[in-house]
């Protein structure tokens, strides 16, 4: 019925693979989608030469920002932080392999932002980030 | 087009001529997208507007424009009248005993900010008591946030009840505290719950305490009358009833008004300036500094007297028989959670959550077939929090709402749920 949501993202919002926490991580950040209460958490595992040797996500709030956070994390699972830092917009729509509108596109983007925050360790997670 | 889906004893019920309310207002002609027809249910964010309204404003610009007060050639002379005229009829809207207590501001929140800026911080010092409601708008909460830090002043709760209403016993603990003011709303906008306010502000002043009645939802919905209310200030928006965005309203008793200090400096706000010193302009101008909105306040009369060609009573009438029926077509929804009370305690609006399914996603999934509803925590968070969920979907009702729309509104939550089966 519908492009936005298509099977991939609905599946992935139902049944996360990636959803939980990481008890010890080494880095873990979290922010808020202002606009709706969208809530995401990312925990990181950093092995050597800087892999990221697991990850997961939780948190609450839309089919299209959880589903998004479900392929980020599986995206990076094995990826040097180097590229993490690297990853942009549209690698996330990519990803989810649909266009968005201005308002749906802060809750697709919610995870990268939350994900390179955390990645660069700073103390916000700006807009910046995921330009 | 309307009425061919009505079964012929609703026309018959209709307090309304839709059809004819539904032509004054062009927008809902459109398509959202080819063969898609608009279905507007979000007149609570903000309501749309009627040609009455949008040619006040087109002619102004085109034949009056001019700056207000101070000219005296014709077009200023026409702008400032209808500028001032528009005051006159807002304040006959509300029953104000004199327009010079209607304050123009840019919305509601300017309002109740003015309020805050000016009396509160002439009249409160730390440690005295604010009572604000757990339904406030953020609108009705952040100013008085940013009065505590600044100010220590003490904010107290008036809890919301299970079923939406506001917990009345609790507030008269909470008046024996002796509070300076009591701020609340008047409708909430997620709730749709109308509160007792003529019987919270007698309690209030009982007490001594001045009132701040945030009238936002109330005002384009039901009649209000400022003095049966008896309230010392009631704040409003015009974009909400029918008018235009950028102008609003603050209605305040006479001596309260006078007693304030100004609000923002400037031209207009004036009776005399010196290189070091000013004297302030009588009411209203004296809290109305620059250019104002005059386009807008323009809009806002016309707003009125379209409101006034069709009554109030009839408005509220036809809003009540669309909120039972869109309750009562919800309620039968397996997993559909509705907030706030009954129809009868209620205005036109219906916040529900879809189980296993984020309001937002209704909300887009309802837009592919031209549903306009909001989804989000619609500008008051702590009340959500109060019920435990991060957002609701919320589909609202106005004068030119029809029950075809609910409806199609029953038809595309049962497609939302098909999706996400």
């Amino acid at each position: 019925m519908d492009d936005l949501y298509r099977e991939v993202i609905i599946e992935h919002y139902k049944n996360p693979a990636y959803r939980g926490k990481l008890d010890p991580h080494d880095i873990t950040f979290a922010d808020n989608n202002p606009l709706c209460g969208d809530h995401i958490q990312i925990d990181l595992r950093v092995g050597d030469n800087n892999i990221v040797t697991d990850a997961r996500f939780d948190g609450h709030g839309c089919a299209i920002s959880q589903a998004s956070a479900d392929l980020l994390i599986e995206s990076i699972i094995g990826k040097p932080l180097d590229e993490v830092k690297k990853l942009n917009k549209q690698d996330v729509l990519d990803l989810l392999g649909i266009d968005l509108g201005p308002v749906r596109l802060k809750c697709a983007l919610l995870s990268l932002k939350v994900l390179k925050a955390g990645v660069y360790g700073l103390g916000e997670a700006s807009d910046d980030l995921v330009e | 087009m309307e009425s061919a889906n009505f079964p012929l004893f609703t026309i018959i019920l209709m307090t309304l001529n839709i059809q004819k309310i539904r032509a004054d207002f062009p927008i809902l002609n459109r398509e959202v997208k080819p063969g898609v027809q608009l279905v507007y249910l979000d007149s609570t964010a903000t309501s749309q507007k009627p040609l009455a309204v949008i040619d006040a404003m087109d002619s102004y610009y085109r034949n009056s424009n001019a700056n207000i007060h101070r000219g005296v050639h014709t077009l200023a002379e026409e702008a400032t009248k209808l500028y001032e005229d528009a005051r006159e009829k807002i304040a006959k809207f509300i029953n104000a005993p004199s327009a010079r207590q209607i304050i123009y501001t840019r919305n509601t929140t300017e309002s109740i900010n003015l309020i805050a800026y000016t009396w509160a911080r002439a009249n409160l010092k730390a440690g005295d008591l604010v009572i604000l409601t757990e339904m406030e708008h953020h609108s009705n909460l952040v100013p008085w946030h940013i009065l505590q830090a600044e100010r220590g002043i003490e904010l107290e709760f008036i809890p919301v009840t299970d079923n939406g209403l506001l917990d009345l016993d609790v507030y008269k603990t909470l008046l024996s505290r002796s509070p300076r003011l009591v701020s609340f709303t008047h409708m909430s906008n997620v709730l749709g719950t109308i509160n007792p306010a003529r019987e919270m502000i007698v309690m209030a002043h009982a007490v001594g305490a001045i009132t701040i009645l945030d009238a936002a939802q109330s005002i384009p919905h039901l009649k209000v009358d400022v003095q049966n209310l008896g309230a010392d200030f009631v704040a409003f928006s015009a974009h909400k009833m029918c008018g235009p965005t950028g102008i609003g309203a603050l209605y305040g008793r006479l001596e309260l008004l006078e007693a304030m200090p100004p609000f923002l400096g400037g031209g207009d706000m004036i009776k005399e300036v010196k290189l070091r010193s000013f004297r302030t302009n009588s009411l209203p101008y004296k809290f109305e500094a620059g250019t104002p909105a005059i386009a807008e306040a323009i809009g806002f009369g016309a707003a009125v007297d379209y409101l006034n060609s069709i009554g109030m009573d009839n408005i509220a009438e036809h809003e009540h028989e669309i909120t039972e029926y869109a309750l009562e077509r919800l309620e039968e929804i397996p997993g559909l959670k509705l907030f706030g009370p009954s129809a009868d305690k209620k205005g036109g609006v219906a916040a529900f959550t879809l189980e296993g399914i984020h309001p937002h996603d209704v909300a887009q999934i309802l837009d592919k077939d031209g549903i306009a509803v909001r989804a989000g925590h619609h500008c008051a968070q702590p009340l959500h929090e109060k019920f435990g969920i991060p957002a609701t979907s919320r589909a609202s009702f106005y004068l030119y709402s029809t029950k075809n729309e609910v409806d199609m509104l029953i038809q595309g939550i049962y497609k939302v749920k098909e999706l996400f089966a």
